[in-house]
């Protein structure tokens, strides 16, 4: 089983909540480029949320030290004492999930907790499983 | 591969020990270098003065400062005070830029006499930036076999004994001291070890080389690169160094300690994301590696096919890039240093050897890289991945060149073709066309530093007079075919037909390696510098952009195996324009200044000048020296012109007004040889004034001021040279 966080577009009005709860969760900060997920505002009101599907592990065949691996519950998980920031993880990355901030030392991404699901008014996010091979 | 006997740290006998100052680095700098005498067991620490920072910039530049300063004009390559000198650079070390983790290492050459410089992979030279020094000098003489450590975390140097049972060859040897010598059997701490070795083939031949490790996590063991060219493995050897050891754990985003670490990520990000997208449209190195040029070259007529003889074969196909591709183990980041995206450093797994001490053994092969596969392939006539393979990993684990042996072997193998060589002469090998099984002997027989071995490994500039001397060879005939310049090995492209490229080859500062300029595909395939100034400016700028990368521990194939989708549109695609500005842009965002384009070639041109007169100071660096083989010009044997004679034909009538259809082949032959020859000659003239050179190719006094390297000690060994003193 793959734990991650379903993204449910045709519901998100791009209130932002989500990417300040995460910053502010694991960057200490409300800032939605250190958000570890994403609200692409396509325009017209319509958005677009980019998450890791953690299902494509691409990543973790590119990273050089290894630093990238599949947890138990199936998410992909970074360990910073092990990442040298090369970025090669983020240029790999086929939907933009793997996201960096200029001059910080890691790369950083979903790793489906939640936090921002609870806080969505329009329940366009939630935590979900799949199995291995199975697409959302 | 069988049970390897593990030591502890304790096991290895301390012969002296220093400590020094840790401190973290800034704008990609140390401004501090080491030197090891493992003669004396003395330990130093240099500062570097802001004038050899500004000058010699760094990497080679630095290694050939130091070079020069540790040994004298009479220094031979086994002497004492030799030095290995193993240098950075600037750039070196970001974990951002793909291409950004090499070393240069520079040495007084056994096979030339003269400085020659390697750049290699590995993670020896980061560590080593890491742990405080932008380069490390080894010099001296061990009365013993001896290991240099230098550990970035603990802020030690230690020259240890060796134990009782520690291996010689590198698959071995290093896989032993990384397991040995890391803190801890975790991988971290393994991959935290980087091992430079030679093996047993370094100490019985002048083409030894250097294997620099990289602990592998995801095979579980050690791979290698190598420093391959010109016998520095046997300087190592020959100071009775078996290892020389970095430790250092803890690489992050800025270890250089960058001026702008942002920009760094930024311009590396770029770039990786143009490998990712490009890469499988234009060469394919994350999947084949170099060998992603062998069908080009053979469909170019480019492959050395028998000793340079001929550049193409019907039998081409069989080792082409997509026959490589299957064998080389796929999906793994072959990069031999981190954020390396281009990742060309591939590996064939599990390959079962069927000869030598190791017969039986499965072991990683690392490569083949294009060098090897043509040069240990088609150029013995040998289309057997297999054997190809198998030479390639000897040659590894022994330390010995492939390049050097590849060319070694063809020569030995065209000389069993003419009867030059028999049974009797080789020790009972076969050496006919196509005997990978002869060739892999012969390298055994060099590590065993016996028999045939012995003389085979001296290489082809010592073979060709020693075959004419004592069993009567034609003379001429060997130094035609024998594919050397200044004494070192031809590496594997067949320059005959580019003028522009023998330049390329031979106009160099080191001897025939096409690191300083390949210019085969803008000279003869697309015609793009048809006259001697086109073709001298060509050979000044080629040349003194590709030791930039030298002079800032960069890998040279991200430059231009990779190319920006609109690349083509460019005026000059050659230079591949926006590369360069990244190298510019990455320069500047980590050592804090900015750098124009002519202050880019400026740095190279100083350090190459430079090198160019540490070759006169040693004697050499001559016009005559700078004359190819004739088999590198031409061709030499009648069936060798035969073989294209339409192409030579055409040739006599279009550029000489001759007519072929009366002349006899040898009249033709001579023609051609004489045109070419003296075409050449005109070559070297524009090349030389388009490089501030006198006729007999030394740098002017004029030049020297022009381009600021106008040091005392090296006006003073110019004009020696023109006054006719040296
Ligand atoms: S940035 Fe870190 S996690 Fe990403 S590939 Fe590089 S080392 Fe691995
Ligand atoms: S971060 Fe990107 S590359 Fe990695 S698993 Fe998620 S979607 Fe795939
Ligand atoms: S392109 Fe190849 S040789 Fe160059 S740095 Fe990358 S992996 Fe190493």
């Amino acid at each position: 089983m793959i734990k991650y966080l379903r993204t449910i577009d045709e519901q998100c009005v791009g209130c932002m909540t989500c990417a300040a709860v995460c910053s502010r969760l694991y960057a200490k900060e409300e800032n939605p480029a250190k958000a570890r997920l994403l609200v692409n505002d396509l325009g017209a009101n319509s958005f677009h949320l980019v998450a890791c599907d953690q299902e494509c592990r691409r990543c973790v065949a590119e990273c050089p030290t290894q630093a990238i691996t599949v947890a138990k519950s199936g998410v992909v998980m970074i360990d910073k004492k092990l990442c040298v920031g090369c970025l090669a993880c983020v240029a790999v990355c086929p939907i933009g999930a793997m996201r960096y901030y200029p001059g910080e030392k890691h790369p950083f991404k979903c790793v489906a907790c939640g936090a921002c699901a609870k806080a969505c008014p329009k329940q366009a996010l939630e935590i979900a499983t799949k199995d291995e091979g199975e697409k959302a | 591969m069988s049970e390897l006997k593990e030591f502890r740290i304790g096991d290895f006998p301390v012969l002296a020990e220093q400590r020094y100052e840790r401190r973290p680095l800034s704008r990609g700098y140390n401004m501090r270098t080491l030197k090891v005498d493992v003669g004396s067991r003395g330990v130093e620490e240099k500062p570097v003065p802001e004038d050899m920072k500004k000058r010699f910039v760094g990497g080679k530049g630095f290694g050939l400062k130091l070079l020069w300063d540790g040994t004298k004009p009479s220094t031979q390559w086994s002497d004492p005070e030799n030095e290995i000198v193993i240098a950075m650079g600037p750039v070196c070390g970001n974990t951002n830029y793909p291409g950004s983790g090499k070393s240069l290492v520079v040495s007084l050459s056994p096979m030339t006499g003269i400085p020659i410089d390697s750049n290699v992979g590995g993670y020896f030279g980061p560590y080593l930036k890491f742990a405080g020094f932008d380069a490390l000098e080894l010099t001296g003489k061990a009365d013993r076999e001896t290991i240099v450590l230098v550990d970035g975390n603990e802020g030690v140097v230690r020259v240890l004994g060796v134990p009782e049972g520690l291996e010689y060859d590198t698959h071995l040897l290093a896989e032993q001291l990384t397991r040995s010598l890391a803190l801890s059997p975790d991988p971290a701490d393994l991959q935290a070890v980087a091992v430079v070795s030679a093996g047993r083939g370094a100490d019985h031949s002048p083409m030894g080389l250097l294997n620099f490790s990289l602990y592998d996590k995801r095979r579980g063991g050690i791979r290698v690169k190598q420093a391959g060219r010109g016998g520095i493995g046997t300087v190592l050897r020959d100071k009775r160094i078996r290892a020389v050891v970095a430790r250092y754990r803890g690489v992050e985003q800025d270890s250089n300690g960058a001026a702008d670490p942002a920009a760094v990520q930024r311009i590396g990000l770029k770039l990786h994301r143009e490998i990712v997208k490009n890469d499988d449209r234009q060469c394919k190195m994350r999947k084949q590696g170099t060998a992603h040029l062998m069908e080009v070259m053979n469909d170019y007529d480019l492959l050395p096919t028998k000793n340079h003889k001929y550049g193409q074969d019907p039998k081409g196909p069989e080792i082409a890039s997509w026959v490589w591709e299957k064998l080389l183990t796929q999906g793994k980041p072959d990069g031999c240093w981190f954020g390396c995206t281009l990742a060309c450093a591939h590996a064939v797994d599990q390959f079962e050897l069927q000869t030598g001490p190791y017969k039986g053994q499965k072991v990683c092969v690392d490569g083949p890289e294009y060098e090897t596969a043509a040069g240990c392939g088609p150029n013995l006539y040998v289309y057997d991945t297999h054997g190809i393979l198998e030479i390639n990993f000897y040659c590894d684990t022994y330390g010995i060149d492939t390049i050097s042996f590849g060319t070694m072997c063809s020569f030995l193998m065209e000389c069993w073709e003419l009867g030059v060589l028999n049974a009797e002469r080789t020790d009972g090998i076969d050496l006919s066309w196509g005997n990978w099984q002869g060739a892999a002997q012969v390298l055994h027989d060099m590590a065993d530093g016996k028999r045939f071995g012995v003389l085979a490994g001296k290489g082809v500039k010592y073979l060709a007079e020693h075959f004419a001397k004592e069993y009567g060879a034609d003379a001429q005939l060997m130094r035609d075919i024998a594919l050397h310049g200044k004494g070192l090995e031809q590496s594997e492209y067949i320059s005959k037909e580019s003028l522009a490229q023998q330049g390329g080859y031979y106009l160099t500062n080191k001897g025939p390696q096409h690191d300083e300029a390949w210019l085969i595909f803008m000279d003869m395939v697309n015609n793009r510098i048809p006259s001697f100034e086109q073709k001298a400016e060509a050979l000044h700028y080629f040349p003194m952009f590709r030791t930039w990368f030298g002079l800032q521990g960069l890998c040279k194939l991200p430059w231009n195996d990779i190319e920006p989708a609109d690349n083509a549109r460019h005026p000059e695609p050659n230079k591949v324009p926006e590369h360069v500005q990244n190298y510019r842009e990455l320069y500047t965002a980590i050592t804090g200044e900015g750098l124009s384009p002519e202050e880019l070639i400026l740095q190279s041109e100083r350090v190459y000048n430079f090198q160019r007169l540490f070759n006169v100071r040693q004697g050499h660096g001559r016009r005559a020296e700078d004359r190819p083989p004739y088999r590198a010009m031409g061709p030499v044997l009648p069936d060798e012109y035969l073989a294209r004679e339409e192409r030579y034909d055409k040739q006599l009538r279009e550029k000489q007004g001759l007519d072929p259809a009366a002349m006899s082949l040898e009249e033709k032959l001579g023609a051609t040889r004489r045109y070419r020859l003296a075409q050449y000659e005109s070559l070297i003239d524009a090349v030389f004034k388009r490089r501030g050179w006198t006729a007999d190719g030394c740098p002017t006094p004029e030049h020297l001021r022009e381009i600021g390297m106008d040091l005392p000690e090296v006006l003073a060994v110019a004009e020696a040279r023109i006054a006719g003193k040296i």
